[in-house]
Order: structure tokens, then C-alpha cells, then sequence
């Protein structure tokens, strides 16, 4: 069973076959990053704007790729959720009517089970049960994961993302759109211990995530400081060691709590690289093996949503003739498998 | 020649589907109901005009905007998955075009000022008048602007009548150049699916026809985000 998968949520635009038997066959994803970077954030209006332009030619793209054409397809599955909605709508009308001429099922994808899912794609996937800590620019959130469909939520932030606290931060250090990143790169030439910062929310049981305090903490050390090259870096080193190690504490917990021993990071934050050292090593001390997708599938991408559009079609599930688009969604409203 | 066309670029959501040039319609006031509606009045059109899939569809045709931002992409995303799951060719029809020859269809008022209220307290403005081919034309380019800032046609001699919302919306903001330019209007007129099948064989004698790749809605408004200054 070969599905296309189609990704538009947000501010990238993913187009991807999945083969049952062979795997993932193409996948090209355009980024509109550039787009955006004057704005210092997303503007869902552009971005829209770009997606509708940006996915036909994906697609024919993808096709030449990999040498198929659209009637070599089995079905068509789209993210329908969570994201923003005018940019969900395109990927949604152009998904669901390119089914619909085809006479194949379209799947309407959970956007975060497509990145839950995104390591499976990888040569050694995971198996169920496993616990799952997904940390992008719009969420950090721990989850039980027992089967596909089978989540529940464990943690979850009470206010910033990780991916958005690592953002502004760098938005407030100086640094170029989008931040997260270039945080990152700063902090090699931070001095490890000049600042200790805060391990928000690790004081108290739970598995609940804030950043929020800790990027005014970020906020209120840098007007306190002289302000030069040294003393960014310095704090960008210890934000992100207080984010690591924050992380690293409540996977810990959940790990502990459910006694499971396979930890899955997914989502634009688990590109970094401090964060997938100290996972490693959490997961040597605890007996547990950790799991990552390649660096290219932890931010958004169609791959996952084929990938997870297979399996629900596998499975039978398919949805009717509306173009969905749910803003909103919770992961734990989906059906099991 | 079997046309399909469709709109969604404002409240309404229609769908028209033209056969040597006898026309149906579905037409429903949608309200965010767009995406839930649009397939299958498409499917039921079909079904209805005695065709068996899109297959037997020769061209088809959509209202490029201007109008709803999330609407008009709505019917241009619609349209681009017909088109390259067909194959089929594609006529982009402006929706004010569509109102203005709606107005000439039902009315057969040959001179049409068409607007639609763009929010913001703008206007998405055009001058149409039917050739003598009976398809509605631009006198000049289809703009947005304030109620005091449009561009006029030539003719203030009454010859002129004005459809579409922004007629009712600034109703006052307009009075100057109704009372010049009109002998009446309606603030009521919304695009029709069939009237953008029938300027679809406009577009089709004159070579305008896209592909799947190159079908783009038209704003008009591009001016959607301002950057920081700082």
C-alpha cells in the first residue's frame, strides 16, 4: 500500500510516499523560514500564501523523484491538526479533493502523531509500549504511547513550548530568526557554571513542564550583565542547560513512574544536539534505549504523515468526502489501531 | 465542452457544471461550511448532469478572488487537486467578473460596477461591460482601496449599476458615486458558480487556461504583515 502524505501546518510545506512493503520512497520538504525571518515569527498569512503555491509543484516533484505517478497511489493522507488553520486548509483542500479525484480514501493525520511516530521510519524502530517526549516550537508534552493510538498524556507545558521559550530567548540574546538554533551554537562559547539557572517545575512531583519563568530568568540576567559576547554566551549556555536538564529530570520521572525502558524525543527541539547527549546518558543510567528520528524528520515534514497515514489506512480507517482542518486536537481524541 | 467550475470565495459556496452551454447550479449561503460542502456538490452535480466521474469534465474553472482570503484558497486548493489528479486545464475567473455577469445574466445590465467589501474599510473594486460576445470585460484593473480612492470609469452618466456587498456595507461611504455613476444597485449579489463557467469560455477562446502548477488566487490585498522596524 503506497500513501502520499501532505504537511502544512505550519511554517513548512512536506510532501512524501510511503510504501507498506518498501518503505519511505521520496520525500522533499521546502522550508519557508526566510519568509518569515523579517517578521521575527511565523505570519499565518504568508505563510498560507506559500504553502498554496509551494505543494502542487512538491508533489510533481516528489513524482519525478521517485519515478511514480499519482495512479501508482493507494491513498492520500493530509495533516489535519493541530496547527494553524489557514495554513492547515491548503494542505486539507488540496489532499482531500486530489483523493477524491483519484477514487482513493484520504486519511486526515494528527500532526503530532506524525512526530511521535517519525522514529519508526528509522532502521531499528522502537517497539510499544514507550514513553514519548515530543518538543517543538508549539509544544513539550511526555506521553505513554502503548500502541499507535493508544496515548495518554503524562505532561505537558502550562505555558511556553520548549521550541518558543528557546526562540525568544534568542530573540531577546540578539539572535537571528529563528533562534532556537543559533541558542545553540552560541552555547558552545558559554562557560559552563558562570550562571546557574533554574530547573523550573523539578521541585515538585508531576510531569508538567513551564519555561516561561525561565526565559524572564534568561531576561532579567542579561540587563543585569554588562551585556557583551561572553555574557550571552554564558547565558545561552546555562538556559540551555537548565532546558536539558529540566528535560532530562521529568523523562527520568515518567521513565521511573511506568517502568517502561524505551524513551522516543521527537519534534524540532530533539535536533539539538546537548539535549540527545544527555537523553543518551539518562537512558545508560536508567537502563533505557532512546530513540530519535534522523535530524531531518524532527522538524516538520511529510514523511511522517505518509508514514502515519499508512498505518491508519492499513487499519481501515479512512475518513469521508470533508476537507478537515482541526486547529485544535488532542492526541488523546484519536482511535486506537 | 463540459465545464465544472466552483467558488467559495465568499459566503456562498456554488458549484455549476455547464454542458454545450446548458447550465446547473448548486448554490448554498455556507458560512465556514465550505470545506464540509464543496465535494459533494460537486459529486451530487455529477451524478445530477448525468455524468459518470470527473473524468467527463473538459475544463475546469474557479473564483481566483478576489474575497475571503481562507475562502478563495479554499476553491484554489480544491481546484488544484481536481486539476492534477485529472489532468485537466484551468480557467481563473475573478469573482468580480462573476458578479458582474451575473448581473448582466439576470438583469442584462451591460455596465457593472462590482464590489466587494474587503474589511479593513476597503473595497475590492471593478468595472465590467459585456462585449459583444455577451462576456463581461475590465474596463480597467480590479483594485482595492478606499470608498474615496476608486477608480472611476469614463461614462458618469448613470449608465452604470452596482452589485456586490460593498454596496450595502458602505452604502454611505459610496453615495457620491452612486448618485453619479448608477441607476441602481445591490448590496446582495454574490458570485454564482455558473456565471464563472460561462466566462470560463471567455478564457478559453482567448488561451487563458492553466495547469494544476500554475493556478494561483489573486488577493488584491498584499499587503498582509508589516515588518518590524526595529
Amino acid at each position: 500500500m503506497r500513501v502520499l502524505g501532505i504537511e502544512s501546518s505550519c511554517d513548512e510545506t512536506g510532501v512524501a510516499i510511503y510504501d507498506g512493503q518498501d518503505g519511505l520512497l521520496g520525500h522533499v520538504l521546502y522550508s519557508q523560514i526566510k519568509l518569515h525571518a523579517d517578521y521575527g515569527g511565523v505570519v499565518p498569512e504568508l505563510a498560507s500564501r506559500d504553502h498554496i503555491r509551494k505543494t502542487i509543484p512538491l508533489i510533481n516533484q516528489l513524482l519525478s523523484q521517485t519515478g511514480l505517478a499519482l495512479s501508482d497511489l493507494d491513498g492520500v493522507a493530509y495533516t489535519a491538526g493541530p496547527g494553524l488553520v489557514g495554513a492547515l486548509l491548503v494542505g486539507a483542500s488540496i489532499g482531500r479533493s486530489l483523493a477524491w479525484t483519484l477514487g482513493l480514501p484520504a486519511i486526515p493525520v494528527h500532526h503530532m502523531e506524525g512526530h511521535l511516530l517519525a522514529p519508526m521510519l528509522e532502521a531499528e524502530p522502537p517497539a510499544f509500549p514507550f514513553i514519548a517526549l515530543l518538543v517543538s516550537g508549539g509544544h513539550s508534552m511526555l506521553i505513554q504511547v502503548d500502541a499507535v493510538g493508544q496515548y495518554q498524556l503524562l505532561g505537558d507545558s502550562v505555558d511556553d513550548a520548549v521550541g518558543e521559550a528557546f526562540d525568544k530567548t534568542a530573540k531577546m540574546l540578539g539572535l537571528p530568526y529563528p533562534g532556537g538554533p543559533e541558542l545553540a551554537r552560541l552555547a558552545e562559547q558559554g562557560r559552563p557554571g558562570h550562571y546557574t539557572f533554574p530547573r523550573p517545575m523539578t521541585d515538585r512531583p508531576g510531569l508538567d513542564f513551564s519555561f516561561s519563568g525561565l526565559k524572564t530568568y534568561a531576561l532579567n540576567t542579561f540587563n543585569a550583565s554588562s551585556k557583551g559576547d561572553q555574557d550571552k554566551a554564558d547565558i545561552a549556555h546555562a538556559f540551555q542547560e537548565a532546558v536539558v536538564e529540566t528535560l532530562a529530570i521529568k523523562c527520568r520521572r515518567a521513565l521511573q513512574q511506568t517502568g517502561l525502558q524505551r524513551l522516543v524525543v521527537s519534534g524540532g527541539v530533539s535536533a539539538n544536539s546537548r539535549l540527545r547527549q544527555r537523553l543518551d546518558k539518562l537512558g545508560a543510567d536508567e537502563r533505557a534505549r532512546v530513540y530519535y528520528p534522523r535530524l531531518e524528520f524532527c522538524t516538520d515534514n511529510g514523511a511522517m504523515i505518509a508514514y502515519a497515514g499508512h498505518l491508519r489506512l492499513q487499519a481501515g480507517q479512512h475518513a469521508d468526502v470533508e476537507i478537515e482542518a482541526r486547529p485544535r486536537w488532542k492526541l488523546q481524541e484519536l482511535e486506537a489501531l | 465542452m463540459k465545464i465544472l467550475a466552483i467558488d467559495t470565495s465568499t459566503e456562498a459556496c456554488s458549484v455549476a457544471i455547464t454542458i454545450d452551454g446548458d447550465s446547473r447550479e448548486r448554490f448554498e449561503l455556507a458560512r465556514q461550511r465550505h470545506t464540509e460542502l464543496i465535494l459533494p456538490m460537486i459529486e451530487s452535480l455529477l451524478a445530477e448532469s448525468g455524468l459518470n466521474s470527473i473524468n467527463d469534465i473538459d475544463v475546469l474553472a474557479f473564483g481566483r478572488g478576489p474575497g475571503s482570503f481562507t475562502g478563495i484558497r479554499i476553491g484554489t486548493g480544491v481546484v488544484q487537486g481536481i486539476a492534477l489528479g485529472s489532468g485537466l486545464s484551468v480557467a481563473p475567473v475573478s469573482t468580480l467578473a462573476a458578479i458582474a455577469q451575473g448581473v448582466y445574466r439576470q438583469r442584462q445590465e451591460t455596465r457593472v460596477l462590482a464590489a466587494i467589501d474587503a474589511r479593513m474599510a476597503e473595497i475590492y473594486w471593478g468595472c465590467y461591460q459585456v462585449n459583444e460576445q455577451g462576456y463581461m470585460q475590465a474596463v480597467q484593473a480590479e483594485v482595492v482601496g478606499k470608498p474615496d480612492a476608486l477608480p472611476l470609469p469614463e461614462q458618469d452618466d448613470k449608465s452604470w449599476y452596482g452589485a456586490g456587498s460593498a454596496w450595502a456595507a458602505y452604502e454611505h461611504d459610496l453615495s457620491c458615486i452612486s448618485s453619479e455613476y448608477l441607476s441602481a444597485y445591490d448590496g446582495s449579489v454574490l458570485p454564482h458558480a455558473t456565471d464563472i463557467a460561462h466566462l470560463a469560455l471567455d478564457s478559453i477562446a482567448k488561451g487563458e487556461l492553466v495547469t494544476a502548477e500554475n493556478i494561483e488566487p489573486v488577493y488584491l490585498r498584499n499587503e498582509v504583515a508589516w515588518k518590524k522596524t526595529r
